[in-house]
């Protein structure tokens, strides 16, 4: 864990150990790839969304880890939250209920994009590619639930993560619109070549990845 | 794991917030107790007392009826709790969960709005001989074409102080209550005794109650200490000859003679020891409480049949609130009344007279009640959202603060602010708008932290984390989302705080030293024989001044919002 640097890009966890007063939740060592998915599954209260947080970095202080997280190459254990570039999606879309549809995409896109136009072309664009262009000034809370999971993708895209964290993000979805946002995140994740990170308790979710299966818990 | 702080400068900010909340508020609690112990001790050299003596408690002693006046301030702080507890747990236990409670509960922030004074006036105003009962009764069924000559409201027993301070207190009390509700599972636990065959009540007190009380027992030796002390309700309420333990020390701290300070500090001082013996009291009084509640939950009695009670404590709940809200819609019409003779219900005609004579000696108080209760709220509101901001919370720093905040509750006010007030007078740096608003501060911070903590710990964490996730550093974070997500709690945070400022009667007396009148000043000031117009004008202002900073917290983030369907008040 002294190197900074590791030859494979991707994502990679080494000996990550976390410790809730004297339980092992989780005890991992796993490389992902650009554009694999590495699905991690076991019952809820396994500490699934605890590795989550922990490669987000959030992690509760109740909670002690060991072990490292590499980003494209980097070292990111000890960084702040915000300077990981790991985008993550949750069980439920939080969209920022305050703005508009397109105000939250304009959040999300980096301040390097300095120009105002530049930026409403970007966040429109990434509107129209998911199939909802014209809902630029909506009000998020108007929203169907599949268009929200759409936002909320097309936000965290946005932000141009290195990786990608998936936090159960389809089980609030009925049948149908769960494959179809399985395919759309999936897909999306090989095109932009992201490593993803999948907690799950559901097979089918596994299984649609297609990538590694760690069973914890 | 180890997350280096951040360097961005409001997380300092933060991080230095509870310390300066402990800073402003214990600071002066604490050196104000000791400033009042000194000269209750005989040593003030600015008065010439150079040497520690008891005289000054050999001569309060021997003030006429000081043993009284002593009693009636144990009397009044025990039976206003009392009562109080009990109605606040009735209520509650009534109307948990029902179509009744959910409207009641709306009432609860604007009636805990009004400064006591007001809600005090407001009932003298009902219940005086010549009061608005009387007036509707009379002479039809009592007779009376002259006011009888009943000592009502000043009654020698305090039995219209102790009301007085029931009708403000129980809300207090309800409020507390209802945010101890949400920590509990209280619907289930419910549910499960329901299942049993437990009566409504009876599953309530066996098992809500002692979870709920656990947690609002601060609150309920805040109203103790409180009602033991309080001033300008008695003032309004009290029993005159002679009056509570309270109201001689704060004559005999503005006396002009300012030999009669040793002798008000020795009060203070007996004021504070009367306050511990209650609170030892209520100690027992809970443990007796407690064991009567454990010996007839094991008795297994379902008090099935409770639906008679339950409807007479409804009554009880909605008359209360009917008190309070007509006593102040009463000032109002006794402000712009013209001629209302007993015993006429209602007056002659409405005139704006009083309003128009009161108008060039309102400004200036009314100035000062804005100021102070801007700037001192304000001031609360920052820290406490710094404090809540701080994303390394320290257990132990977070524990002193909760001791600090609850100090000014639960010490009685004259047994520091004497202190305070002789501090000010010596080192000349008082009666300014400075130490006034440090003084409210101390206050209102107290209640502006209870009233936000709630809130800002129960929004959803991943609004954060989603924002963090998506590059935007912890300042901006809170900037764009934390802070506009809780622009509702803040402002009402704030509203609470004002409230609280514009109704805070002896800080602004004893700090300011008389030269910063408030509207409550100035309305307690005539509690002894104004007429009631001028009443009715200070007083009814004194009730509508924080209505405003609710309405306001109520009606601004529903403008800013008003296209986001999810940031509207549920």
């Amino acid at each position: 864990m002294s190197e900074n640097t590791v030859p494979e890009l991707g994502l990679q966890l080494e000996s990550v150990s976390i410790v809730l007063g004297t339980r092992t939740l989780v005890s991992l060592t796993a490389n992902v790839q650009s554009g694999e998915v590495l699905s991690v599954m076991g019952p809820s209260g396994s500490g699934k969304s605890t590795l989550l947080a922990f490669i987000g970095g959030f992690l509760d202080p109740h909670f002690s880890a060991s072990g490292s997280v590499f980003i494209r190459g980097q070292n990111v254990t000890n960084l702040d939250a915000s300077a990981r570039h790991a985008g993550i999606l949750f069980q439920d879309p939080l969209l920022f209920p305050h703005m508009s549809v397109g105000g939250n995409l304009m959040f999300a896109i980096p301040s390097s994009v300095k120009d105002k136009t530049a930026r409403i072309a970007k966040a429109k664009a990434a509107l129209e590619e998911m199939e909802l262009g014209g809902c630029f000034d909506h009000d998020p809370a108007r929203l169907s639930g599949g268009q929200k999971a759409r936002v909320a993708l097309a936000r965290t895209l946005l932000s141009e993560p290195h990786a990608l964290l998936l936090d159960e993000p389809f089980s609030r979805l009925d049948a149908a619109l769960r494959s179809q946002m399985r395919e759309l995140i999936f897909t999306r994740a090989k095109t932009l070549r992201l490593p993803v990170v999948l907690v799950t308790h559901d097979p089918e979710d596994a299984a649609a990845a297609g990538g590694q299966i760690i069973q914890i818990g | 794991m180890i997350v280096p702080r951040p360097k961005e400068p409001i997380f300092y900010a933060a991080l230095a917030a509870p310390y300066l909340i402990i800073t402003l508020v214990s600071v002066p609690v604490l050196s104000g107790l000791l400033g009042t112990l000194l000269p209750a001790l005989g040593y003030l050299p600015a008065l010439g007392g150079n040497h520690f003596s008891l005289s000054a408690f050999t001569q309060l002693f021997a003030e006429p009826g000081i043993t009284r006046s002593m009693l009636l301030s144990l009397w009044i702080g025990l039976a206003a709790t009392i009562i109080s507890t009990l109605s606040s747990a009735a209520i509650l236990g009534a109307g948990f969960g029902t179509r009744s409670w959910a409207i009641l509960t709306r009432f609860l922030s604007p009636i805990l709005s009004i400064p006591h004074a007001a809600a005090a006036f407001g009932l003298a105003f009902i219940i005086m001989p010549s009061g608005f009962v009387s007036r509707i009764i009379s002479p039809e069924l009592t007779g009376w074409v002259n006011p009888p000559d009943v000592l009502i409201p000043n009654d020698p027993y305090a039995l219209s102080l102790i009301f007085g301070l029931v009708i403000k207190e129980v809300p207090f009390l309800l409020l507390m209550l209802m945010a101890a509700v949400g920590q509990v599972d209280a619907q289930r636990s419910f549910n499960m005794s329901s299942a049993l065959g437990y009566g409504r009540l009876a599953a309530f007190s066996h098992v809500l109650w002692p979870q709920l009380y656990r947690q609002i027992r601060i609150a309920v030796f805040a109203v103790l200490a409180f009602s033991a002390s309080v001033v300008d309700v008695s003032l309004i309420l009290g029993p005159t000859t002679p009056p509570p333990l309270s109201v001689n020390l704060v004559r005999w701290m503005n006396d002009p003679d300012l030999s009669y300070r040793f002798l008000a500090s020795a009060g203070a001082m007996v004021q504070l020891a009367l306050v511990i013996l209650l609170f030892g009291l209520w100690l027992i009084l809970e443990r007796a409480g407690g064991g009567f509640r454990a010996y007839v939950a094991l008795t297994g009695r379902r008090y099935a049949n409770d639906s008679w009670l339950i409807k007479i404590i409804q009554f009880k709940a909605w008359l209360l609130t009917a008190l309070v809200l007509s006593g102040i819609a009463l000032l109002g019409l006794w402000s712009v009344s013209a001629l209302w003779q007993f015993p006429d219900a209602l007056p002659s005609g409405l005139t704006l007279s009083a309003w128009m004579r009161a108008a060039p000696s309102i400004a200036s108080p009314l100035w000062a009640t804005f100021v102070l209760g801007l700037l001192s709220s304000a001031l609360a509101t920052i820290l406490c959202v710094l404090c809540l901001a701080n994303i390394e919370k320290n257990a132990t720093t977070y524990k002193v603060m909760a001791l600090s905040l609850s100090l000014p509750l639960i010490v009685p006010q004259t047994a520091f602010l004497f202190g305070l007030q002789i501090a000010a007078l010596k080192s000349g740096i008082g009666y300014g708008y400075g130490a006034l608003i440090l003084t409210h501060l101390i206050f209102v911070a107290p209640y502006v932290f209870l009233s936000l903590s709630h809130a800002w710990e129960s929004l959803d964490p991943r609004y954060e984390q989603m924002s963090q996730a998506l590059g935007k550093s912890r300042s901006r974070t809170l900037l764009a989302i934390r802070l506009p997500l809780m622009l509702r709690p803040i402002l009402t945070a704030f509203a609470v705080g004002f409230a609280v400022s514009a109704g805070l009667y002896l800080p602004t007396l004893l700090i300011g030293a008389g030269r910063l009148p408030t509207i409550t000043t100035e309305a307690v000031a005539l509690a002894s024989g104004a007429n009631r117009r001028t009443i009715g004008v200070y007083a009814f202002l004194q009730s509508i001044i924080p209505f405003i900073g609710f309405a306001l917290a109520f009606a601004m983030p529903a403008w800013l919002f008003r296209n986001r369907a999810a940031m509207q008040a549920a």
